[in-house]
């Protein structure tokens, strides 16, 4: 029979493996496909145009007004019913690509509305068009404004894919309850998987400051 | 009102048009901004703009740089471009008055995150599509002739009011536009900085700029303008040489404009 810590430390590398292995990619491939959908989105709503505004703002609606587990469900169990079939990972990373989508827009969106006016003027009178304005100008100006937010988002979708272990996927929570369920160490194990998160979220809280102070230097004061 | 046109060259000035604008007309919402602007700007000369703020002076300049569309008129371009905006007028318009300007702001508008020499040769290498190589040495050179050329790598935030205005009268001069446009350039300046600026834009007026400038220094309209246009509720009231309309107004409502900036206890 095992001892509790013999435990802890017989399952912290299968732990901490699924994390890298699982939790990792899943929430990095989500956030940057997530973040290209939330771009496209933000650009959407705050198009001129009626209806193209209408659609963003009915999407950024469903997937704010919506559980992300209900989201995730109808993906990999509700698709099946109208013939689409799709391994675990990629309904995960579709269900969370789009759920990213719908919050980072929001964000992405302030954010280009706080630069000032005058920016966009200062690029048309430079001769830019308003795509080149954005790229050049608008854009780089709004990430900065956008990191903390960003970050946040982030570090929630981390926390957030353990949902995945519901659709089957491995990852790091989806070890953890293996472990529990054979060992039917229970408290020890989910307080394990508990700090193995909290760990990779505090990495990523100093690596938010650490982005925050390097575009700080340049940002106007 | 005066018979003549505004903007009728002095006797030694060129006779050639930059802008000419007819009948131009302009609302936000209900209120009517501009009501009938007619305004010609000759190559070689500069224009001073003055009035009370909402006279729609600023909003003259934006619809000369495209940055505002007029709701009826015309524009004339340099003879060769009419812009009639009675009826939509495309991207493609507006990109063509855009090109044959360059604006600069009251409140500079640099792009912060760009160093002083990236703000320069932004247009000239990304929309003018020239070597980058030249449009650095072009940058430098302006940058020397504003003494700031060891300021080339500080970000703007780095730099005085006065400078990065002068930042500001670099980047449009890069472009080599037909025409310059100074919306209240020294406004948001530091009294002790407005010299500084106002050296630069008399230097260029002495060489030759074609500009239109928005300002409420008179005494330096005095002694650059070779015309002011004296604007009042979206009219022009008045214009012509500055000692006539500076000193000798004619009218009513620029005398009480300029007793008032005049004495303003």
């Amino acid at each position: 029979m095992e001892s509790n810590g013999d435990l802890f430390w017989s399952s912290l590398g299968p732990i901490v493996l699924g994390g890298i292995t699982g939790t990792i990619p899943l929430a990095v491939v989500s956030f940057v496909i997530g973040l290209a959908i939330a771009l496209g989105i933000a650009l959407m709503r705050l198009s001129k145009v009626r209806v193209v505004s209408a659609i963003a703002r009915f999407y950024i609606s469903v997937i704010r007004g919506t559980p992300l587990l209900v989201q995730l469900f109808v993906i990999f169990y509700g698709l099946p019913s109208i013939g689409v079939v799709l391994p675990a990972w990629p309904c995960a990373v579709i269900a969370f690509s789009l759920n990213v989508g719908g919050y980072a827009a929001e964000v992405i969106r302030a954010a280009i509305l706080s630069v000032p006016r005058g920016q966009w003027e200062a690029g048309y009178t430079v001769g830019m068009s308003s795509t080149t304005t954005l790229r050049r100008i608008i854009l780089p100006q709004a990430a900065r404004v956008s990191v903390p937010p960003l970050s946040n988002t982030f570090i929630s979708l981390v926390k957030d894919t353990s949902l995945a272990s519901l659709i089957t996927v491995t990852e790091l929570f989806r070890v953890a309850q293996e472990v529990a369920a054979f060992s039917q160490e229970f408290m020890l194990l989910y307080l394990e998987a508990a700090a193995v998160y909290w760990v990779i979220c505090l990495v990523l809280s100093t690596a938010q400051t650490r982005i925050e102070q390097r575009l700080d230097r340049y940002v106007a004061h | 009102m005066s018979p003549t046109e505004p903007g009728t060259p002095d006797a030694g000035g060129a006779t050639d048009a930059v802008l000419t604008l007819r009948d131009l007309h302009k609302s936000f919402g209900d209120t009517e901004v501009l009501r009938s602007i007619d305004l010609t700007v000759w190559r070689g000369t500069v224009v001073a703009l003055i009035g009370p703020s909402g006279s729609g002076k600023t909003t003259v300049l934006r619809c000369l740089n495209g940055l505002e569309v007029p709701d009826g008129g015309s524009v004339d371009v340099a003879g060769e471009l009419r812009i009639d905006f009675s009826t939509p007028v495309g991207k493609r318009e507006r990109a063509a008055l855009r090109d044959r300007s360059a604006m600069v702001f009251q409140h500079y508008n640099l792009f912060p995150h760009m160093t002083v020499l990236e703000n320069v040769i932004e247009g000239p290498v990304q929309v003018q599509r020239r070597p980058r190589a030249e449009a650095i040495a072009d940058a430098e050179q302006l940058l020397e002739r504003v003494g700031l050329r060891e300021k080339r790598d500080s970000y703007p935030f780095e730099l005085s009011g006065g400078q990065q205005q002068r930042v500001g009268i670099v980047r449009a001069l890069a472009l080599r536009p037909q025409l310059l446009l100074f919306d209240e350039p020294t406004s948001a300046l530091d009294p002790e900085l407005v010299g500084d600026v106002l050296s630069v834009i008399k230097e260029l007026a002495d060489e030759g700029w074609t500009m239109v400038i928005v300002t409420h220094e008179l005494e330096f309209a005095r002694q650059v303008a070779d015309e002011v246009v004296f604007m009042a509720d979206g009219v022009v009231v008045e214009h012509g040489h500055p000692a006539d309309v500076l000193k000798r107004p004619r009218h009513e409502r620029t005398r009480q404009f300029l007793h008032r900036l005049l004495n303003p206890f």
